[in-house]
């Protein structure tokens, strides 16, 4: 086979452990990557003839980890070392080092890796342009595109972010269950900053630039739960993922307008990612351990299990919102479950559930959104316009202002 | 014979491929379960959703539900056919033409199969 398509897969599905494994052993992220780097050029030479290795994981990290020392050893003495015959030899060092990955260090290098993305001093933006970089190993021309900005002040965010880190305060030890959780906890809520930068687009060129970052995210979600395959967050933060990337294709219409969700083709869902979704919130509802991301996804599987928009199970949605708003009270919160409310008792009792939230709310544009479209529903059309006015004037987007002119539009006629 | 043909990959790659990589990859793939088709030697084919959506309920006086696959391995069992062959040789030669559609890293375990009970399923029922 002359076709090399298949090298990149295995190179970037194996690329979180390699690197977790060699920043233990070098301890600052350059090396790290430039050891990856230099590993994945030699799998490109060496694997099209002599086939891909067993383990292909344990093969790069040998080989970076050799190449990153020859390196140091040469910067060391001054002097050329002859070659390795690195590929002649490796077969045992491979299969020694792949029954010490097979401990279960190897899954705390991966979170390692993730959770110096997370430091909390950098701004969220620039946390998850280094885990697309560094965990993804995408470009940095790819995520100056997802971004829509220049590759040069993606590059120089990416700079700065690997120098505020450093990785001088950073744990190498094995870290004990209570910090472990600690930051699995931070590598979801990034995970999950990842996934609604990509998700939260609101025309559909935007959306199309912007989806590797909702996918990385589903990525990263999928290869946490391989990690830890028992945690329901896990699951759910994973699920509530698939569940809402489903509805991509049905987002947005020909000319690149928002649909709503009642309005979707509900064909065009993507069938698969439902169904994994289900089977994930399924599991982790067997806990019993509810969190923010199960309920949320259990509220997405609701949706999806709905074949027509008027079969959505709204009082059961309104129960999941209510729980929500309990582990965690928020007026966003609120304001949706005030649209599953105004479905079961109605616009009245949904417009009275948000009256208390206008003082924290009305610099955002979804509740003036919200607002107008339940006067409407309350033949109260004076205030109804008053209401899609200021969402208009809070639009972010044309997009968005064209979407509420249309309700605007049908209160004229 | 009936023989099954499971097929192993390590579902990390398999879910790095390009959406490209991905349908070429498919596009050959079925290719191949045409031509069994056509030859009559096609029997059930499954693709299973990643091992992240796996449970696992170990018997013993207790039992134990686990969540994920039984075993963690570096390779994953990812789907399988069943497939009627006149020979272990013959089996094997269909393998190889799957991994030809599908090369690079996995593997196909080939079992002949002791008892088999035709679907009672709905003909086409739909993957969900």
């Amino acid at each position: 086979m002359n076709d090399l398509g298949w090298i990149d897969p295995i190179l970037g599905a194996a690329r979180p452990r390699v690197m977790g494994a060699l920043l233990r052993y070098f301890r600052t992220l350059d090396t790290a990557e430039e050891a990856f780097q230099e590993a994945c050029l030699r799998a490109l030479k060496s694997w099209p003839q002599n086939g891909p290795p067993r383990d292909a994981a344990a093969w790069l990290i040998l080989v970076g980890r050799n190449a990153a020392m020859d390196q140091v050893r040469r910067q060391a003495k001054q002097t050329e070392l002859p070659d390795e015959a690195v590929l002649s030899d490796l077969d045992d060092a491979e299969a020694s080092l792949a029954d010490r990955l097979d401990g279960e260090h190897y899954k705390d290098d991966i979170l390692r890796l993730l959770f110096i993305c997370c430091h909390p001093e950098l701004p969220a933006t620039q946390q998850i342009a280094l885990a697309l970089r560094i965990v993804c190993g995408l470009s940095v021309k790819q995520i100056a595109q997802a971004f829509l900005v220049s590759e040069a002040a993606m590059e120089q965010r990416i700079t700065r972010a690997k120098a505020r880190i450093g990785t001088a305060g950073l744990a190498f030890e094995t870290p004990g269950a209570p910090e472990r959780a600690e930051r699995l906890a931070a590598v979801a809520a990034m995970i999950y900053l990842l996934f609604n930068e990509g998700y939260s687009s609101s025309s559909s060129r935007e959306a199309e630039a912007r989806k590797p970052l909702a996918e990385e995210a589903i990525w990263l979600g999928r290869l946490l739960l391989r990690l830890f395959p028992a945690e329901p967050e896990i699951m759910g933060l994973t699920a509530l993922m698939l569940l809402q990337r489903a509805r991509a294709k049905a987002r947005f219409d020909g000319e690149g307008n928002i649909i709503l969700l009642e309005d979707q083709d509900r064909s065009l869902w993507s069938r698969p990612r439902i169904a994994e979704g289900l089977a994930l919130i399924d599991k982790a509802m067997r806990h019993r351990r509810p969190g923010p991301y199960q309920i949320q996804a259990a509220i997405a599987a609701l949706h999806a299990r709905a074949q027509h928009a008027e079969d959505t199970d709204w009082a059961q949605i309104d129960l999941l919102y209510a729980n929500l708003e309990r582990l965690q009270p928020s007026p966003v919160v609120t304001l949706n479950r005030a649209v599953a409310v105004s479905k079961v008792r109605g616009p009245e009792a949904a417009l009275e559930m948000i009256e208390p939230l206008g003082a924290r709310l009305q610099g955002y544009f979804y509740f003036h959104g919200v607002k107008g479209a339940l006067l409407q529903q309350l033949e109260r059309p004076r205030e109804a316009r008053e209401a899609f006015g200021r969402a208009i004037a809070l639009a972010s987007t044309p997009a968005e202002a064209a979407h509420i002119r249309q309700h605007l539009d049908r209160l004229s006629c | 014979m009936l023989y099954a043909i499971l097929c192993y990959n390590s579902e990390e790659a398999i879910g790095s491929w390009s959406k490209d990589y991905h349908d070429e990859t498919m596009a050959r793939l079925y290719a191949v379960n045409d031509k069994l088709a056509r030859q009559g030697r096609l029997g059930p084919v499954a693709r299973l959703l990643p091992t992240t959506a796996a449970t696992t309920l170990r018997k013993g006086r207790e039992e134990m539900v686990i969540d994920g696959p039984f075993a963690e391995t570096k390779e994953q069992l990812l789907g399988f056919y069943v497939i009627d062959c006149t020979s272990l040789e013959e089996a094997l030669d269909t393998a190889k033409e799957l991994a030809k559609a599908n090369p690079g890293t996995g593997s196909y375990e080939i079992r002949p199969v002791a008892e088999f009970h035709p679907s009672q399923l709905p003909e086409n029922k739909p993957a969900p």
